[in-house]
């Protein structure tokens, strides 16, 4: 056991460091399946998680936010890269390249919330074994299961009668408090939630987003979210970090990120998103064409060709990740130049 | 009204319900709103507040065991001189009728949801734009391929003489949304009814059919009924705005009455919350309580009342509050604003 722990260059407070990761999805042609390129879904990835804290991944459809989510809980297995995760015990442990048996007691710390609450709880379970099933793999007796499994429901704003009905007798937002509540069966440290309120109607999702910000404070939980909507994912994260073509083109603290992005596209992102206030219309850039193909990506800078700002170097030179402000993460080659409007400047020009 | 002019379209007290074994589900039980020619009316509610079943009832389209059972669905085309228009009621119509044939697709047009699910997969995107030409128009085979290819340049597809030989799983999800825009530009609709146009749609992408929208419903000069659960794509397009609950229109207003001058508490609690990216991150926000009721159990009363702040016990779950007229394209139905009424009137 001990070979798996790594000497932690990790900062003391840091839960979760992934660097350089990279999931290559092979393309298979003909009667050989010959591997004729790579969907490159995530094309070196870096980012770390402080304990407490909820770093948010945000980005298009494609972009490679859930591949990355998946990666991190080893729900698949990583093409290249580290995956650095701190026990309980303190002692660090490559994710990436964990045996199964490393893994197995891992997987009690990282938990994961689904977006789908109709597809994500088996039917023919009752709430019970839905909750306890986590608890029973771990071979917690009956009588305390039907304890705990009470107590989490409780926790998560749902009545322990509840206990014996099956799922389909609650609603959308109801059942995904049940997911929260198996999710947190086994007292884990860090949640992986994926797009976990952009199924429900508008008025559950406040009630969810509420619940998930109790239960961290609560709790003392680490948070890995996955949206696509940008206004849930201001609400909810510390730190966010933006993703286009398999790549981390941003990331800084959430106030900085909106108030003065450095990345085009996150400033393109941010302007996209339709504001519910009559007085904020059409004062947008929106980026021209479409999210570029993983499996052929455009040379250079991935986003040059939608980017209004792009130059000559853009289009040969791909930009490096680098650090320009205290906590603040770009790939951009004029990101020290220019200057991009925030969510600031369009509720001025309001 | 608006410059004394009558809306294209008016709703009034529409009932659609559901017959089903389990029992009756009043998926729209008395919804009343204006459209007006050239404006786009934004209908904002949750899941199961019946929006997407009074678009169906519009177009005649409602499913088996649905029925339109009161109600009535005005149609006014073709002004004349002396100000007055041929009005058809819809729901009279039969739904299989030459008259209801001509004016679905023909002056009222339908944009779905799921640009993946309704195209034809076995049909090339040309084809099924040039058979809507063809069944509302003379044109003949070649003029009316010559038709679709400009509509998809309208749209903005590049190459459109290529893409018409193309099928739809050929698109990305964009351009299918586009195509399928094209289609129901294709007879020129006084009316286009689009039901959550751009829910499927990433942000850069939604940003890009909603400005298409705009820019053709200028074109055109034709009126866009706009069905979403999402108040930004509401904020940003519509003129006026009715939100439903239940079934019912809890209010109407112009874009900037419904969201600056709420007067419903449903409304009123819908805005307060969404979380906006102007507001500081991590505070707790300001929910409704409960959920939205299962059809079968609908509450008596006022079917908001059970998750309403401002519920009157032995007024809002005796009887349903009736329409209350505010002004002249402002309405709303709950208790609260009843006595306003009369005083509105005393106003005029």
């Amino acid at each position: 056991m001990e070979s798996n722990s790594v000497k932690g260059q990790m900062a003391d407070d840091v839960l979760l460091e992934v660097n350089n990761l990279k999931k290559f999805f092979p393309i298979r042609k003909g009667f050989l399946k010959k591997t004729v390129g790579n969907v490159r879904a995530v094309d070196d990835v870096s980012f770390f998680i402080k304990e407490g804290e909820t770093l948010s991944l945000v980005g298009e459809s494609g972009c490679g936010k859930t591949t990355t989510s998946r990666c991190v809980l080893r729900a698949i297995d990583p093409t290249e890269g580290e995956i650095l995760f701190r026990r309980d015990d303190r002692t660090v442990v490559d994710v990436a390249k964990a045996s199964r048996s490393t893994l197995k007691p891992l997987r009690r710390q990282m938990q994961m919330i689904f977006q789908d609450p109709f597809s994500s709880l088996n039917p023919r379970m009752t709430l019970l074994d839905i909750v306890g099933e986590p608890l029973k793999v771990n071979g917690v007796g009956r009588q305390e299961r039907v304890d705990r499994v009470a107590e989490l429901l409780r926790l998560v704003g749902l009545r322990p009668e509840f206990l014996r009905r099956y799922p389909h007798a609650f609603s959308g937002g109801q059942r995904q408090r049940i997911g929260i509540a198996r999710a947190l069966a086994l007292n884990p440290r860090l949640i992986v939630a994926d797009e976990p309120v952009s199924a429900l109607d508008v008025s559950v999702q406040a009630q969810i987003l509420n619940l998930l910000l109790e239960l961290q404070e609560d709790l003392k939980l680490t948070y890995l979210f996955v949206a696509h909507d940008l206004s849930v994912v201001k609400h909810i994260s510390d730190r966010v970090a933006v993703m286009y073509v398999g790549q981390m083109v941003e990331m800084a603290e959430t106030d900085a990120l909106f108030n003065s992005p450095k990345h085009p596209y996150t400033s393109a992102l941010l302007s996209a998103i339709p504001q519910p206030d009559p007085r904020i219309r059409a004062q947008r850039v929106i980026p021209l064409g479409e999210v570029a193909n993983p499996a052929n990506p455009p040379s250079g800078c991935y986003f040059h060709p939608r980017c209004p700002y792009a130059q000559d170097i853009c289009k040969t030179d791909a930009p490096i990740w680098e650090q320009i402000e205290s906590g603040h993460y770009v790939r951009c080659h004029r990101a020290r130049e220019l200057e991009l409007p925030g969510i600031m400047a369009l509720e001025e020009k309001a | 009204m608006e410059n004394g002019r009558k809306p294209l379209l008016s709703v009034t007290n529409l009932q659609t319900h559901f017959f089903a074994d389990e029992g009756l589900v009043k998926a729209v039980d008395g919804a009343s709103f204006d459209i007006h020619a050239g404006k786009t009316l934004g209908i904002v509610g949750e899941s199961g507040c019946g929006k997407s079943v009074t678009a169906r009832s519009i177009l005649r389209i409602v499913e088996h065991p649905g029925k339109i059972v009161g109600g009535e669905i005005i149609l006014r085309q073709g002004e004349q001189p002396a100000g007055e228009f041929d009005e058809v009621d819809l729901t009279k119509l039969n739904p299989n009728s030459r008259e209801m044939r001509a004016i679905r697709g023909g002056v009222i047009s339908l944009i779905f949801q799921e640009p993946m699910t309704s195209f034809s997969p076995v049909h090339t995107i040309g084809n099924q734009i040039i058979e809507v030409i063809r069944l509302h128009s003379t044109l003949d085979k070649k003029a009316a391929r010559a038709r679709a290819a400009e509509l998809l340049s309208q749209v903005g597809i590049s190459r459109p003489d290529e893409r018409l030989d193309e099928y739809s799983f050929q698109l990305s999800g964009g351009l299918r949304q586009r195509a399928m825009i094209a289609m129901a530009l294709a007879c020129d609709p006084v009316l286009l009814i689009a039901d959550e146009p751009t829910t499927a749609l990433d942000v850069t992408t939604q940003a890009q059919i909603l400005e298409l929208l705009r820019e053709l419903q200028e074109q055109n000069h034709m009126a866009i009924m706009l069905i979403t659960h999402n108040l930004g794509v509401v904020a940003e397009m519509a003129d006026d705005v009715a939100v439903m609950y239940l079934g019912q229109v809890v209010e109407q207003g112009t874009v900037d009455e419904i969201f600056y001058e709420p007067k419903h508490p449903y409304t009123k609690a819908l805005l307060r919350s969404i979380p906006s990216i102007y507001a500081p991150s991590r505070v707790k926000l300001p929910t409704i309580e409960g959920g939205i009721p299962h059809p079968y159990n609908r509450p008596y009363g006022c079917p908001f009342h059970p998750r309403c702040p401002s519920f009157m016990p032995g007024v809002c779950d005796a009887k349903e509050p009736q329409i209350t007229i505010l002004g002249d394209r402002r309405q709303v139905r709950c208790f609260l604003y009843e006595e306003d009424e009369a005083r509105w009137k005393a106003t005029v």
